[in-house]
């Protein structure tokens, strides 16, 4: 018999603000542990949680960008359970009525289009982190990540394929990215991933019993997961067995599931509305606002490079790959850089040094308009392209202006005609040989000039001009 | 008069003109404390070092020629649910014996800013769960009109202090009648704000949608200035309301004449003590004699205001304590093996008997199968207890009431009957419930001599009007002075 997998995924995004959901403490990822806390987001006695509406707005930017349905109102409520990472013993999410129900997400996956469908999109506070060292019998705790606000991506069980998942994420991601909602770095937990499973026979409308996985921090690793999750249920199911419903937990290093709870041993978390919050109201003007703020998604800023700037699709496409290095272009051209050859050197050299390094744009020293300087000296022709690329080593290490280095290096291409005349006539006096083949006929031997001169002016001769000073001596 | 004696705006007004000094007042105050502690038992902590030595400064600021603000040099008890930085705050619990928070309540650095001096921290029920402030963990607060009897609960501390004359001006904290009822027993004037008119911000939680601080003071006026100080909008409770804090002094003497109160009928039957009774019949014909005309009410859905509240009040409280889990700051039991071990541990060891009791029928109310039939229903008759309210307050400015169906009654006769003790709540409840502000005031002694008070419950916001009334009673009444010999 076949069977057709139907699964539904929850994706718990970290959002881009720069203070916590319910305090004024930073959000900042790699920090030392306990240094971004203070009594409210600690749990003291007799503190009260006060909502960051950013966080709201934020959210509110992907329901508007997915189609779902803002509420005018919605509420925070408290979800109690027990654990040494929950200061007050209860998370505070929304539950009955979260910010924004429906919603849809369209894929163009390899069989054809394929419709999303949100169930809702919520917000909550995350928990704090547990840190156990192995030989270590103490555990340790570190409140910063507590109370940083998070976005949780509820769909229906709308997946059939991994292909669809993994095309579902990376859409999803790009539009978190774009739209300043999450940083999206999946290293850092700004986006996790459980899935509901469950397998039932081709033709039978009855969905089968499902089971979750958690722990997915990454898309390659859901993908694994929920494949073998799903080959695990099918087995079962062939084998005369049933499915029970209980939580998995997806070990990425040994790329297997364990069991992490029972339906029996499942909490009642015992919801109810958060006392020490008001309701969250949205009116059409608010909307209205958040809605006239989207930034630009990336298929919009992609078709947009190519009209405006006239670039090539290649080209647009490796632009966009993240909101900054599209920003960096941009500012690039604003600075005053001719748009295709901005777009040479920032797919090229920028990028590449920035892979290299896995330096964030933000710390890269060549800031735009250094770099249109770059490209402006080439372009009037005070320097070579091969010193360009030695400027460009040297800005990117001391971010230092262009001009400055240029000027330091005595780096400034000589194109006074007379100058390379006379070092042209120089190097062919003393090279009769080869001006001998040169004449017989032999025309490659032209480089073997320029060659010359150029080492005899440090690299700084205009080779263009010095092919045509040597074509003219020898003609 | 004593120092002690004194009314918190008269001694501001002695301290501004120089004729005592701040100094002089808190160490009045606190040998009136040490002399009478071991009797009373009205604080946890008590500060003498601290309040001298920010009485002394507050007095070289006012040396100056600085103002010290409208409470100057004022020797106050602080509940213990309320939060004073570097001042341990326990909420009258063993599982926060050894706390000592890092920050301030919002009305301590509103105190602090108009002059205050804190001589000590005031006895609670713990968690502030009590009608007798018997449950504090730091032993029972005695009434000081007869020690044989309970100061009531949860703010006792706070009353029996003033009472006493072992502090000028207090802070209790009102969840269902916990500023009211002890006041009431303790013979002193006690004002619980509208929901959000002071902020929660630093006040231990019980249950967070019923919880409100107030003043308790000596007279009507101290507690028009004391709340004048305390209210307004804070920032950081987003429950609190952004309204303008009227002038409450001056509306305090705006007179009663035209005004028209209600008394509701369900307040008056059956478990009401004649002795009671008779006290709170007294304040009506002073209140028409003074002009003011009597109306007969109704608020009918009173019989469901006990078991709506504690519902609401222990759901929210199972909640507000699961914090404290030995974790990071606390009472952690010494010999768990495990997780699960010091958690149960811990909180069995530091939590009392009532409050285990509360937690457990919240966290029962809440629980799966029973969210509807509990809790939800009770948000349900809670909305129409408001609106049995917002019908009465077409009709009249103001509702009088009994505070409770009795006098303060005998230490030890209701701490093992509880649901004796949460009917003494009776009177009291609904008007958490609605989010209305209400106020107790002396209204005359019981044949066994101990206080009795009534109440004037107000429409939103209109504290002012409670001012008016009751200062017109007070007027009438006068202070309820301790017999002599009774402590």
């Amino acid at each position: 018999m076949r069977y057709v997998p139907t699964i539904g995924l929850e994706i718990h995004s970290q959002l881009a603000t720069k203070t916590k959901i319910f305090c004024g403490c930073s959000t900042e990822f790699g920090s030392e542990p306990n240094t971004h806390s203070c009594p409210v987001c600690l749990g003291m006695p007799g503190v009260l949680p006060v909502l960051n509406r950013q966080a709201i707005e934020l959210a509110m930017r992907m329901g508007l960008l997915t189609g779902g349905n803002i509420q005018r109102m919605s509420y925070f409520a408290r979800k109690n359970y027990f654990y040494p990472d929950l200061p007050k013993g209860y998370q505070i999410s929304m539950f009955e009525l979260p910010l924004i129900r429906g919603g849809h997400l369209d894929l163009r996956t390899s069989t054809g289009e394929k419709t999303i469908r949100f169930n809702r999109i919520h917000l909550e506070e995350d928990a704090g982190k547990l840190i156990h060292i192995e030989g270590d019998t103490k555990s340790y705790f570190d409140v910063n990540r507590c109370g940083v606000p998070l976005i949780e991506i509820v769909t229906e069980p709308d997946f059939e394929t991994t292909e669809e998942i993994t095309l579902f994420l990376n859409t999803l991601k790009e539009m978190l990215i774009f739209s300043g909602v999450s940083l999206g770095n999946m290293e850092q937990g700004n986006i996790r991933v459980d899935a509901n499973i469950s397998i039932r026979p081709v033709g039978q409308k009855k969905l089968g019993t499902r089971t979750e996985i958690k722990n997915m921090n990454s898309f390659v690793n859901a993908a694994i997961a929920i494949n073998a999750e799903i080959e695990r249920q099918t087995d079962i199911v062939e084998q005369g067995g049933s499915i029970v419903q209980e939580t998995l937990l997806f070990d990425a290093a040994h790329k297997t599931l364990a069991a992490m709870r029972s339906k029996e041993e499942a909490h009642d978390y015992r919801y109810f509305p958060e006392p020490d919050l008001v309701p969250v109201f949205v009116d059409d003007e608010w909307i209205g606002r958040v809605r006239s703020e989207l930034p630009e998604m990336r298929d919009q800023m992609r078709r947009r490079f190519e009209t405006v700037y006239q670039i090539p699709a290649y080209d647009a496409e490796i632009l966009t790959t993240s909101p900054e290095i599209a920003c960096y272009y941009e500012e690039t051209i604003k600075a005053g850089a001719d748009p295709k050859k901005a777009s040479n050197w920032i797919m090229g050299e920028v990028l590449r040094v920035l892979n290299e390094t896995q330096l964030p744009l933000g710390e890269f020293k060549i800031k735009p308009p250094m770099l249109a300087g770059l490209l402006s000296m080439v372009e009037k022709g005070t320097i070579s392209g091969s010193m360009a690329k030695t400027v460009f080593d040297e800005m990117r290490a001391t971010g230092k202006d262009p001009k400055a280095i240029v000027g330091e290096q005595g780096l400034t291409q000589i194109s006074d005609k007379d100058a390379l005349e006379k070092i042209a006539r120089e190097v062919i006096s003393s090279s009769p040989d080869e001006v001998a083949k040169y004449k017989a006929g032999k025309t490659q031997v032209l480089g073997f000039f320029v060659g010359q001169v150029m080492k005899a002016t440090g690299g700084k001769a205009n080779p263009g001009e010095v092919n045509a000073i040597i074509r003219e001596i020898l003609s | 008069m004593e120092l002690f004696e004194l009314r918190a705006r008269e001694l501001a007004k002695k301290i501004r003109t120089g004729e005592v000094s701040s100094v002089e007042a808190t160490e009045a105050v606190l040998r009136r404390i040490e002399q009478l502690e071991p009797i009373i038992n009205a604080y946890i902590t008590v500060i003498a070092d601290k309040a001298l030595d920010r009485a002394r400064s507050l007095d070289d600021k006012r040396a100056r020629g600085e103002d010290t603000g409208p409470l100057g040099g004022v020797p106050m008890a602080i509940k213990d649910s309320i939060i004073v930085a570097g001042t341990r705050t326990t909420a009258g619990s063993h599982i926060l014996e050894n706390y000592i928070p890092p920050y301030n309540a919002h009305v301590i650095d509103k105190l602090l800013d108009a002059g205050a001096v804190f001589v000590g921290k005031s006895n609670t029920d713990e968690f502030t769960m009590g009608s007798t402030c018997e449950t504090s963990y730091f032993g029972t607060a005695r009434n000081p009109h007869n020690i044989d009897r309970v100061t009531g609960g949860s703010s006792g501390g706070s009353a029996a202090a003033l009472a006493a004359h072992e502090c000028i001006a207090a802070l209790g904290s009102d969840t269902g009648g916990s500023i009211r009822q002890p006041a009431s027993f303790c013979g002193v004037v006690g004002i619980k704000p509208t929901y959000g008119r002071v902020s929660r911000f630093g006040l231990i939680a019980y249950a967070s949608s019923l919880d409100q601080i107030g003043p308790m003071t000596k007279s009507v006026e101290d507690s028009a200035l004391v709340l004048s100080v305390i209210a307004g909008h804070d920032r950081r409770d987003s429950t609190s309301l952004d309204e303008p804090v009227p002038d409450y002094i001056a509306e305090t003497d705006a007179g009663v004449k035209g005004l028209r109160v209600g008394l509701p009928r369900e307040y008056f039957g059956e478990g009401l003590d004649p002795e009671v009774l008779k006290v709170t019949l007294e304040a009506v014909d002073i209140l028409k004699s003074e002009g003011i005309e009597i109306v007969d009410i109704s608020l009918p859905h009173t019989e469901y205001a006990v078991p709506t509240y504690y519902l609401l009040a222990t759901a929210e409280a199972s909640a507000n304590l699961e914090r404290y889990d030995g974790v990071r700051y606390g009472h952690r039991s010494g010999d768990a093996e495990n997780l699960y071990e010091m958690y149960s541990k811990s909180r069995s060891e530091g939590f009392g008997i009532e409050v285990k009791r509360r937690i457990m029928l919240g966290t029962y109310c809440l629980s799966a199968g029973y969210y509807d039939a509990y809790y939800r229903k009770a948000q349900k008759v809670r909305r129409l207890i408001k609106e049995d309210f917002d019908h009465a307050f077409g009709t009249v400015d103001a509702i009088l009431a009994p505070v409770c169906p009795t006098t303060a009654f005998p230490v030890g006769s209701k701490i093992n009957d509880p649901l004796q003790m949460y009917l003494a709540d009776i009177y009291t409840i609904s008007l958490n419930l609605a989010g209305l502000p209400g106020i107790t005031v002396p209204a005359g002694k019981a044949r066994d001599g101990l206080p009795v008070g009534v109440q004037f419950m107000g429409r939103i916001l209109d504290e002012s009007t409670l001012f008016r009334i009751a200062r017109v009673l007070e007027r009438n009444v006068g202070y309820l002075n301790v017999e002599k010999g009774a402590v």
